[in-house]
């Protein structure tokens, strides 16, 4: 690794254990990422708005000839009238533009793929040899399918707004709350695993990218200033640990425990 | 020994170049409707039998710009001497050329569809409402060997106005409406239309008052979705109630926002909120603000916000990705009371975890009408769960119809199962 990828290396290294410094408490480290990193985003995001947006879907447009996009091209412009007390009325044409053709183009779809597939799912014929016949072996693969169709009509049910939750109604609706939290379960578990293996990504990166570079004296442009990088950002965070312990034995612990 | 097999070699390598060339010499002149062009006999690859039976023809249902074409497999593709490797979809303006290439279909394909741009000047641009001619040549592993099919033609493109493989949810749309417009006639007469309380809807008075008795601000996310998504529609409604209440109990409201449009929006709700509240002067424009659009960098800046100022209270209305979690805990761990709603269902666990209330899915759209009491919301509150009853029905049905079937029963049941099936 040449030396000012390593560079770079170290500075996402610091970010990393810096924003890591959030689980003890908010403090100056966390700060410096926080700010840095929304500023950052900000300042990108115009960049890529103008290269991946403005440019290709109306300045190039225009460029060939399509006139039909001057009406967003004025749209848009009129956004800008919020700056205007008098005239900041007009900035609420193109809203409305905007949230009417999107409600317009989501609604269909919505029906399509959350209403009428997932009721032509529900349709689905059970697998009966597991209960008699041939099968005989497995009928608990069949019960899944019968508790998935009667889960499915609890869980609706449950969603039922202008009808009281009470007798009949309200034990399926409370049926249907139960499947529902035995999917936010499963589900629950599901994301926490993907979040463990970004939290190892994480660590692999501080230990293969970071450390293993800043010794690795086979690295053909290997200098000390390696050691020198990775030892002053450890100091750094030792010396930050250091003053928290000294702020915390002055003024104890009700005021430098900050949020947690 | 090894000196016998070098001379096999260099004869065979010979006998390899020569037949290729004389393939190529052979293919370099356009290949003729069902002629085989080839030296067999060299090559040792039989030309193929040509597809037959062609058809070209405006591909249903779409925006134009599309021809599908259909044919009957080479005899040689699957069965007689198996010697296709695919079919090359030939196009002209003309029916006697000059042929563009479109594309190639591997060997089994019986079906292809050309679909272009719709902009002129695009690579592979064709018009809509013009004549084309389509051939498909069957190809082999030797290039110098194709067979052509008869040309089919003249065919247009054009675009439809309605998709009928989409009938059903225009159907589904059309009986929708009809109840929502019935309902909200009804409510806007008078008629008292109940909804059931929502306990994370009602605790949003009591969350905006202990906001007040604190002297903290209350933390209003509408979620990462675009202003148009459906949830962030919902979340502008809700926003307009608590505004109102915080303009009412002249408390202060932060509303970082990740979409520059969905800020604007929130501030026109917000601003008309302390309007409906009476007290115009007290709308602070800087409460509505752009944080930044990248989702991890919104995330960091909304916690410093949580942190530092810490608020009473956290409110998330609206679609949320896997932020979700970090939200509420760092909301908890500022000693917010949290109010969370989204239909993103993956998160929701993570809200039930870590929030005092949420809402579940729905009762996202169910809350803005609830707060609203507006005759239109709950008109379509109304009208939802009757579009709710009538899928359990369709569903009961549907089920029992497949399952009978299964075991037995009249095929024509399965049928009604088809009812309900979109195409693409």
């Amino acid at each position: 690794m040449e030396f000012w990828n390593f560079f770079w290396t170290t500075v996402a290294a610091f970010f990393t254990l810096a924003t890591f410094s959030f689980l003890y408490k908010d403090n100056p480290l966390y700060k410096i990422a926080e700010h840095l990193v929304v500023g950052v985003s900000a300042g990108f995001f115009v960049m890529v708005l103008w290269h991946t947006t403005l440019v290709p879907n109306l300045i190039d447009r225009l460029a060939d000839g399509r006139w039909i996009y001057l009406i967003p091209l004025v749209l848009g412009l009129m956004m800008w009238f919020r700056f205007s007390k008098k005239l900041s009325w007009m900035s609420r044409y193109p809203m409305a533009v905007y949230i009417g053709i999107g409600a317009g183009v989501a609604i269909p779809l919505e029906m399509a793929t959350k209403v009428i597939r997932q009721l032509n799912g529900m349709m689905r014929p059970i697998d009966w040899e597991n209960f008699f016949g041939a099968g005989w072996l497995d009928v608990t693969a069949g019960f899944s399918g019968i508790l998935l169709f009667v889960g499915a009509i609890a869980g609706l049910i449950y969603f039922f707004f202008s009808k009281a939750h009470t007798g009949v109604f309200g034990g399926v609706a409370k049926f249907g709350l139960w499947i529902l939290m035995l999917g936010f379960g499963a589900s629950f578990g599901f994301t926490v695993m993907a979040r463990i293996s970004l939290l190892i990504n994480r660590i692999q990166f501080l230990d293969n990218e970071w450390i293993s570079n800043a010794f690795d004296s086979s690295n053909e442009h290997y200098t000390v200033m390696y050691p020198i990088l990775f030892w002053l950002v450890i100091l750094g965070l030792v010396a930050y640990i250091v003053y928290e312990i000294i702020a915390y034995r002055r003024r104890g612990p009700e005021e430098t425990a900050g949020t947690t | 020994m090894q000196q016998k097999h070098f001379w096999r070699f260099v004869i065979g390598l010979a006998l390899m170049t020569m037949a290729t060339a004389l393939g190529q010499s052979e293919a370099d002149p356009p290949v003729s409707d069902t002629l085989a062009v080839a030296d067999t006999a060299a090559i040792s690859v039989p030309a193929p039998l040509p597809v037959t039976n062609l058809i070209a023809r405006d591909k249903p249902n779409d925006r134009g710009y599309g021809i599908s074409l259909s044919w009957d497999l080479s005899p040689d593709d699957t069965g007689g001497t198996q010697s296709v490797l695919g079919y090359r979809i030939m196009r002209s303006t003309t029916p006697d050329g000059p042929w563009d290439s479109i594309n190639v279909a591997g060997s089994g394909d019986a079906l292809y569809d050309h679909i272009g741009p719709r902009h002129e000047g695009d690579s592979g641009y064709f018009p809509d409402h013009t004549d084309m001619y389509y051939r498909v040549d069957v190809l082999t592993a030797d290039p110098g060997v194709a067979v052509s099919s008869g040309v089919v033609g003249p065919v247009q493109s054009r675009g439809q106005w309605f998709n009928t493989a989409r009938t059903v949810v225009f159907l589904f749309m059309i009986a929708f409406c009809g109840l929502v417009i019935w309902f909200v006639t009804h409510a806007r007469r008078g008629k008292d239309l109940y909804v059931r309380p929502l306990a994370g809807i009602e605790a949003v008075d009591e969350a905006v008052g202990r906001a007040t008795e604190m002297g903290k601000p209350i933390l209003y996310l509408c979620g990462l979705g675009d202003a148009a998504e459906v949830p962030t529609i919902a979340s502008f409604t809700i926003l307009g109630r608590v505004a109102k209440r915080v303009a009412e109990y002249q408390t202060q409201i932060i509303v970082p926002c990740r979409d520059p449009i969905v800020m604007t929006v929130a501030q026109e709700v917000v601003k008309t909120a302390y309007s409906d509240a009476g007290r115009p002067d007290s709308y602070n424009p800087d409460s509505v603000f752009f944080l930044t659009i990248e989702q991890f960098a919104y995330v960091a800046g909304v916690n410093g916000i949580m942190l530092r100022d810490k608020p009473a209270t956290n409110v998330y209305m609206g679609k949320f990705y896997a932020e979700s979690l970090i939200f509420a805990e760092t909301g908890t761990m500022a000693g917010s009371i949290q109010i969370a709603g989204t239909d993103e269902i993956p998160q929701i666990p993570f809200f039930f975890v870590a929030c005092d209330y949420t809402l579940i899915g729905e009762e996202l759209y169910a809350a803005s009408a609830y707060l609203s009491r507006e005759p239109v919301l709950l008109g379509s509150l109304k009208a939802q769960d009757y579009a709710k009853a009538a899928i359990i029905v369709f569903a009961i049905l549907g089920f029992l119809a497949t399952n009978v079937s299964a075991l037995g029963g009249p095929e024509w049941l399965a049928g009604f199962v088809d009812l309900f099936q979109v195409r693409e």
